[in-house]
């Protein structure tokens, strides 16, 4: 099956003011989406998920962000980093959509919902202003709107933030997009609506057949929604799996340790483990394996070399880790 | 005055007391406008502005003689208000109630258009600064730094001098044109911070282009200065003009402003104070009202507020 978006070696970095260097927010990041799929990239604040996100777009604000020269992002086999405006335009919102965190503040708050998610329509299919609003009526009773014929006169602020969430993606799927990329879609929502909203999306893919780029920090969103998982940590790809694989062997360190923080209802109640330190700053990524100073296996050559992504041995199974090569040090925890 | 003058008059009076209290009972049902009428001076403002504003439109209807007309130069120079003449005749024996009317139909005209130049162009170059940046921002940014730093009356002045018997319009774009330098950088600031919201990202993120940005998501939610500063504006362009023609070259002579009636009555401001005091009442009555509108106009349109 070929990919429907290939990033390879995606790198966005910030010039940070006062010449305190350049943040490498994204640093060769590559992964595959295939049509249909639900790819979930994790990891934790700053480890580069939203501005990979946003890179696929490219919605970076410039300056001080941009993209290297070399960054590969492939959509239907055509580099959206090599697109002129226009073009790039036509791919936003009809090709590749997107949904953000804050359904409080990704609507603007002077427009009916309804004229908001009339605006993909009309900027690409070129709808009457009458038709785009039958679309957007459409549309918000497809999100499981009540009333979509009155609620497509308010305004943002007369709905609560799981109605709004679902106006977002009212927005992004009005063209009926191929990729979507939902970056956080429920971290400001709280757990009941957060699980109405994923079971919406899980529907709505299934529905209209388009893959989903699943960005969180949340890993049992991830678990219950995402088909391949890729871990991310310092703006590195750390590890690929399948979503079971992952949660049945994880391989680097670093997924270990985000599973075993999640709190289990049926282990016998402990103190819950915690990765010690923090993300290291973006203009200064430590050397050779960019987690060895939170990784309780690290030894001398992970200090000085930088592992590739290895191979684990099952299919689609990659981490950057060099206990891949060398088992046996896992017995020897610090 | 005429019967006819007197009545037309009062059914001015009246339809600008029932216009504000038409608003007012329409402002109960909203919130917002209900702010707007928070305060008694907004409800003067806007009934002093429309009694105003009647006057300019009705005025065939409600001056008894034409503004220009020398009635008898030998008797009735200078003459005191009486029934016949309610605010008193000028220099030439004009009526100074007929030039009043008439003039607020030019001073009005050219403070509502000269500011409606100034917000637009002072919107559209504060837009483009606050949302492009990188060279587009300092550019025009420095080039509002020298508009603000030359006087303005003195480039008026120059313009005036190159241009003999400044037609209507020509006054109009020369207020307007060197006005909206504060404007400018009023919607730049008010962009720099909206170009940042969330909402911003995602209309870009749905495929829309720059001009669709700025027109349909980033300035509407910047409406509440620009509303503010347009009202303050046409205040402001009205002084201009009045200072203008005080000095003899903004509305030509014999045509009536507020500001050249001051002028032609200043050399007996003593004998005759009727002949500038009554311009210089209405000058000082619209800017009074202006400002009273754009206080309800922010409390209005405030977000903070909505949240109070």
């Amino acid at each position: 099956m070929t990919a429907l978006l290939r990033v390879r070696d995606l790198k966005t970095y910030f010039v940070t003011e006062h010449g305190k260097g350049t943040a490498r927010a994204v640093d060769e990041v590559s992964f595959d989406l295939y049509p249909g799929e639900t790819l979930g990239i994790v990891g934790e604040s700053g480890c580069g998920k939203t501005v990979t996100s946003l890179s696929i777009l490219r919605l970076i604000p410039e300056p001080p962000g941009h993209i290297l020269p070399g960054s590969v992002i492939e959509f239907e086999g055509q580099n959206l980093l090599a697109l002129a405006a226009p073009e790039l335009r036509a791919v936003r919102g009809n090709q590749i959509a997107m949904i953000f965190q804050e359904p409080m503040t990704s609507l603007n708050p002077v427009f009916t919902v309804g004229d908001q998610i009339a605006e993909a329509a009309i900027i690409h299919q070129h709808l009457s202003r009458r038709a785009a609003r039958t679309r957007a009526i459409e549309m918000l009773r497809l999100v499981g709107i009540p009333d979509p014929e009155e609620r497509v006169d308010h305004y943002p602020h007369q709905l609560s933030g799981g109605m709004r969430q679902r106006v977002m993606i009212a927005m992004a799927l009005v063209c009926h997009p191929k990729v979507l990329i939902a970056d956080e879609p429920t971290t400001a929502l709280d757990v009941t609506i957060q699980a109405q909203i994923l079971e919406l999306l899980d529907r709505l893919q299934s529905e209209l057949g388009m893959a989903v780029l699943l960005i969180t920090h949340d890993l049992g969103v991830v678990a219950g929604h995402a088909d391949r998982v890729v871990v991310m940590y310092a703006g590195r790809v750390v590890e690929t799996a399948a979503t079971t694989r992952l949660f049945e062997q994880p391989t680097h360190p670093y997924t270990e340790g985000l599973l075993a923080a999640i709190p289990r209802i049926d282990a016998p109640r402990a103190r819950l483990h915690a990765i010690p330190g923090q993300v290291p700053a973006a203009t200064a990524w430590p050397t050779g394996c960019r987690f060895h100073p939170r990784c309780p296996y690290a030894w001398d050559k992970c200090v000085a070399q930088e592992p590739p992504l290895l191979e684990t041995g099952a299919p689609g199974h990659t981490a950057r880790c060099w206990l891949v090569t060398e088992p046996e040090r896992r017995q020897a925890k610090r | 005055m005429t019967l006819g003058t007197w009545l037309a008059l009062f059914v001015a009076l009246v339809v600008a007391g029932e216009t504000v209290r038409a608003l007012r009972l329409r402002a109960l049902q909203r919130e917002r406008w209900r702010r707007f009428f928070k305060h008694r001076t907004t409800s003067w403002g806007v009934g002093i502005l429309a009694f105003l504003v009647i006057i300019a439109l009705a005025a065939p209807l409600l001056a008894p003689y034409s503004p220009n007309k020398q009635l008898d130069i030998v008797h009735l120079k200078n003459h005191a208000p009486s029934w016949t003449f309610i605010l008193g005749t000028d220099v030439l024996s004009r009526d100074v109630w007929s030039r009043a009317v008439w003039g607020a139909r030019i001073s009005l005209g050219i403070g509502a258009l000269g500011a409606l130049v100034a917000v637009s162009l002072g919107t559209l170059v504060g837009a483009l600064a606050g949302y492009f940046r990188r060279w587009v921002d300092p550019v025009l940014m420095r080039g509002v730094d020298v508009g603000l730093a030359l006087p303005r009356i003195f480039i008026l002045l120059m313009v005036v001098a190159l241009w003999d018997g400044l037609p209507f319009a020509a006054l109009v774009l020369a207020i307007g044109l060197t006005s909206w330098f504060g404007t400018s950088r009023l919607v730049r600031a008010e962009v720099l911070s909206l170009r940042e919201r969330e909402f911003v990202v995602a209309a870009r993120a749905l495929g829309a282009d720059s001009g669709r940005v700025i027109f349909r998501h980033v300035l509407p939610n910047a409406a509440a200065p620009i509303i503010v500063s347009a009202a303050l504006g046409v205040g402001n362009v009205l002084l201009l003009e009045a200072s203008l023609s005080f000095l003899g070259i903004g509305v030509a002579p014999p045509d009536p402003s507020w500001g050249n009636m001051i002028a032609d009555g200043a050399s007996t401001i003593y004998s005759a104070p009727w002949t500038t005091l009554f311009p210089g009442l209405a000058i000082s009555l619209v800017v009074m009202s202006l400002n009273a509108v754009a206080d309800g106009f922010r409390d209005a349109l405030d977000p903070r507020e909505e949240a109070a």
